[in-house]
C-alpha cells in the first residue's frame, strides 16, 4: 500500500474502514431511520388519538431521534477512540444549542408573563419593540 | 541531535512515550481537516439555535397578522422534507464512490445530490413568494420576520452547498481524485449532512408543531 492509499483510506469523522457492501448498507439503514421517522412525525402531528398536549413534546423526542439518526449513520459519529475529538466537539455545541434555546425561551416567556397586561397587548408591543 | 536525544525530547515517531501528541505525532491532514469543518459546521448550528430562539419566542406575535396555521401547507413541506433527505443519502454515495476513485458514480451520485438539493430549493422559493404575493412578506408581523430569517438563512445554506457541489463536480473531473480534492468533498458532505439536520429541526418546529390544531 503506497502512503497516498493510506492517506484515502485513513479518514474522518469516524468512518468506517470496510468494504463497499457495508458502507453502503450503513446508509440504506440511516436513510429507512430517518424516513421512519420522519413518518412518524407527519403522523404524530396530524392524529386525533394522542393526547393533545403531548404532541409538541412527542414530536421534539422524534427530531432529536432522527438527529442522532443523521449524526451516527450519515456523519459518522461514533464512539471510537478515533472519534473521541469529534464528540466532545458535538457534546459542547450541543450545551450551547440547549443554553441558547431554553434560556431565551424560559426567559421571553416570564417576561411576556410578566409585561403584558393581556397577551395580545404583548404581541403589539413586541410588534414595535 | 543523537537519535535517542530525539526520542528522548519527543521529537521522533514510535518509540517516544510522553510526547503529549501520541506515538505517531500529529495527525494527518485528512483528519485535521475535517475535524476543523466540523467545528465549523458546529458554529453554524449553535447560530442556527439563535435563529430558533427567536423564532420560539416570536412564533405568536402575529400582529394581527396570518398565523402559522393559516400559511403552511404540510404536504409541501413533506416533499421539501423527502427531497432533502434522500439528497443527503444520495450525497453518501457519492462519497463511497469517490473514496473508491469511481468517477462516472461519483460524478452521477453529486449530478443526482444537487438536482434534489434544487427541487427542495424551488419549493422553498415557490412558499416564499406565495407568502409575499399573499400579503404574508417579512414585514407583515415579527413572526414573519423571525420566519423568513430563520428558514431563509437554511435556504442560503442549501444554495451555497449546491454552488459548492457544481464546483466538486468541476474539480473532481479536472483534477482527480489528489488527496486535497477528496478532502474537499468530505467537507462537503459534512456541510450537506449538517443542513439536513437543520432542517429537521426546522420541520418539526415550525411546520409541525405550527400547524398543530
Amino acid at each position: 500500500m503506497t502512503d497516498e492509499d493510506t492517506e484515502l483510506l485513513d479518514v474522518a469523522p469516524g468512518e468506517p474502514h470496510d468494504s463497499l457492501m457495508s458502507e453502503t448498507i450503513s446508509y440504506v439503514v440511516g436513510l429507512g431511520l430517518a424516513l421512519l421517522l420522519t413518518a412518524v412525525s407527519f403522523w404524530v402531528a396530524s392524529t386525533s388519538n394522542i393526547w393533545g398536549p403531548g404532541v409538541a413534546m412527542g414530536l421534539v423526542v422524534l427530531a432529536i431521534a432522527q438527529m442522532g439518526v443523521h449524526l451516527v449513520f450519515f456523519l459518522h459519529i461514533t464512539t471510537g477512540p478515533d472519534n473521541t475529538n469529534n464528540v466532545l466537539a458535538l457534546a459542547f455545541g450541543v450545551l450551547i444549542v440547549f443554553l441558547v434555546m431554553i434560556g431565551t425561551i424560559w426567559i421571553m416567556g416570564h417576561m411576556n408573563a410578566n409585561m403584558g397586561p393581556t397577551p395580545e397587548m404583548m404581541n403589539l408591543q413586541m410588534q414595535r419593540g | 541531535m543523537s537519535a535517542t536525544e530525539a526520542a528522548a525530547i519527543g521529537l521522533t515517531h514510535g518509540s517516544s512515550e510522553d510526547t503529549g501528541l501520541g506515538h505517531r505525532g500529529p495527525e494527518s491532514k485528512s483528519i485535521v481537516v475535517p475535524y476543523g469543518f466540523w467545528l465549523f459546521v458546529l458554529s453554524d448550528i449553535v447560530l442556527f439555535s439563535a435563529l430558533f430562539a427567536t423564532y420560539a419566542a416570536l412564533s405568536h406575535a402575529t400582529d394581527g397578522g396570518p398565523t402559522s396555521n393559516e400559511l403552511f401547507d404540510r404536504t409541501l413541506v413533506a416533499v421539501e422534507t423527502l427531497a432533502l433527505l434522500v439528497s443527503s443519502f444520495i450525497c453518501g454515495l457519492a462519497m463511497i464512490a469517490a473514496k473508491r476513485r469511481n468517477m462516472a458514480w461519483t460524478q452521477i451520485w453529486l449530478l443526482v445530490t444537487g438536482l434534489l438539493g434544487a427541487v427542495f430549493l424551488a419549493i422553498e422559493l415557490y412558499e416564499f413568494g406565495h407568502m409575499i404575493h399573499i400579503g404574508a412578506g417579512p414585514q407583515r408581523s415579527a413572526f414573519l420576520s423571525s420566519f423568513f430569517t430563520l428558514v431563509g438563512c437554511h435556504g442560503a445554506h442549501v444554495t451555497a452547498g449546491l454552488l459548492w457541489i457544481g464546483t466538486m463536480m468541476a474539480q473532481v473531473w479536472a483534477k482527480g481524485f489528489r488527496p486535497e480534492i477528496v478532502r474537499r468533498l468530505l467537507c462537503l458532505s459534512i456541510f450537506w449532512h449538517a443542513l439536513d439536520i437543520i432542517w429537521v429541526a426546522i420541520f418539526t418546529i415550525v411546520y409541525l408543531i405550527g400547524t398543530l390544531p
